[in-house]
């Protein structure tokens, strides 16, 4: 035993008269204090730093020049509506004459995401294919973050527009957010809804024979 | 047949080995973990696949709970001192160094300005009860929350802004308080999340 201190060694007799003395030292105690001071830092503590999602807003200043101010190409917009209840819908491009080209969708993977997969599928490839450079140490790390900022800011891919309604979550706006993350879609903003797009959840609603928010709000 | 003779045998346990074990765990945990904030509200945070960590200084964070209240905390003691003592001038409210001391060692404030001196006052027991009722107002009559930032902002140039708020907090409050960062022209901020991967969300 390594706390054991045996005087040993004189067992033939040399007369020494030294008392055979046994040094141990009791860790019990030691251990009591460890075992306390590990249970306080493991109920007072937190191992893993909270994660971040990084966002830039676009600012509300009005006085921007022309060069300044972004269009979209309307083959290229994709428009997201948050609603109440977890209801996601989405148009493409601008909104047609009778405001009736809105689709609902959903947060799930098959929803929202096989939708903006199919729309960004040359980018998702381009970005699969880097992945795979990366782990077979072909390209540095910093190379491949520059070719996905490259690949996602390219010409070609979708812009979307995230709207949410005032019925809508944070959950929800981080719902889409990661869809946008997954989905390597480098160009998206969060705007404010407009009457417009009330006007065409409105529509869907009532085509599906449901009673439009608007209407909902009156009614109580 | 001899009586089975038992060996008198010592009951001393070698706790050593235990206690190298305990140490090295000690360690572990020493080294590893971050102190817990105390936080007037509880938030669950949305999951996302978000991979990046928060920066460790030079924090505001923003607590929104699902009520829509609002806290706000910051890392640096001399911020918050030179912050408060700035929003005090601009609404008149004139602190005692014994105020700007419980001020500075609370984790986290979120009292409109004029209950703060009375809230500074209390005892930090009841100071808790207190906080958990209040929150800063942020609304187009009286946007405290605003101010907070836009003096936090010119005590410390190089802070991040990170907002906290609960995966149900209704779409309109985190409006607010995003339209109030648009006006500051504090475009860019980080939204804690909680660690969630893409094969979790299949099952």
């Amino acid at each position: 035993m390594s706390a054991e201190v045996q005087e040993s060694g004189n067992k033939k007799g040399k007369s020494s008269k030294q008392k055979k003395m046994n040094v141990r030292v009791d860790f019990t105690p030691m251990v009591d204090m460890n075992m306390l001071l590990i249970t306080f830092f493991m109920l007072c503590t937190s191992l893993s730093k909270p994660q971040t999602m990084e966002i830039s807003m676009p600012t509300n200043d009005k006085n921007l020049t022309e060069e300044q101010q972004s269009k979209v190409k309307a083959s290229e917009a994709i428009t997201l509506l948050l609603g109440r209840d977890n209801r996601v819908f989405y148009y493409l491009g601008i909104p047609d004459e009778k405001y009736e080209n809105l689709v609902e969708t959903s947060y799930k993977p098959d929803g929202l995401r096989a939708m903006l997969l199919k729309k960004n599928v040359d980018a998702v490839r381009k970005v699969e294919q880097l992945k795979i450079d990366k782990q077979n140490l072909k390209i540095t790390k910093e190379e491949f973050e520059k070719q996905v900022g490259e690949i996602k800011g390219a010409k070609g891919t979708p812009t979307v527009i995230i709207k949410a309604t005032d019925d809508a979550t944070y959950n929800n706006l981080i719902d889409a957010l990661d869809e946008m993350q997954i989905c390597n879609i480098g160009k998206y903003v969060i705007t404010g809804i407009e009457d417009g797009d009330k006007v065409m959840i409105g529509n869907l609603m009532k085509r599906n024979g449901e009673t439009p928010p608007a209407e909902a709000a009156e009614n109580k | 047949m001899g009586r089975a003779t038992i060996k008198k045998k010592s009951t001393f346990i070698d706790m050593t080995a235990m206690s190298d074990v305990t140490v090295l765990l000690l360690t572990f945990f020493m080294l590893t973990s971050t102190f817990v904030k105390k936080e007037p509200v509880q938030v669950n945070t949305p999951g996302s696949v978000s991979e990046i960590k928060i920066p460790e200084k030079d924090i505001l964070s923003i607590l929104v709970d699902p009520k829509g209240k609002i806290f706000m905390s910051m890392d640096k003691q001399d911020d918050l001192e030179q912050t408060l003592l700035a929003m005090g001038e601009e609404y008149s409210v004139k602190f005692t160094p014994q105020e700007i001391k419980t001020f500075k060692t609370a984790s986290t404030f979120g009292v409109p300005m004029k209950s703060m001196k009375k809230y500074l006052g209390l005892e930090t027991a009841k100071q808790d009860e207190v906080l958990q009722t209040a929150g800063i107002p942020c609304d187009s009559i009286d946007n405290q929350f605003k101010a907070w930032v836009r003096h936090a902002r010119s005590v410390n140039p190089d802070f991040r802004i990170a907002i906290k708020a609960d995966a149900t907090t209704p779409y309109l409050v985190i409006k607010q308080v995003m339209n109030s960062l648009q006006d500051l022209k504090e475009n860019r901020y980080n939204l804690i999340t909680s660690l969630k991967t893409v094969s979790d969300e299949k099952k």
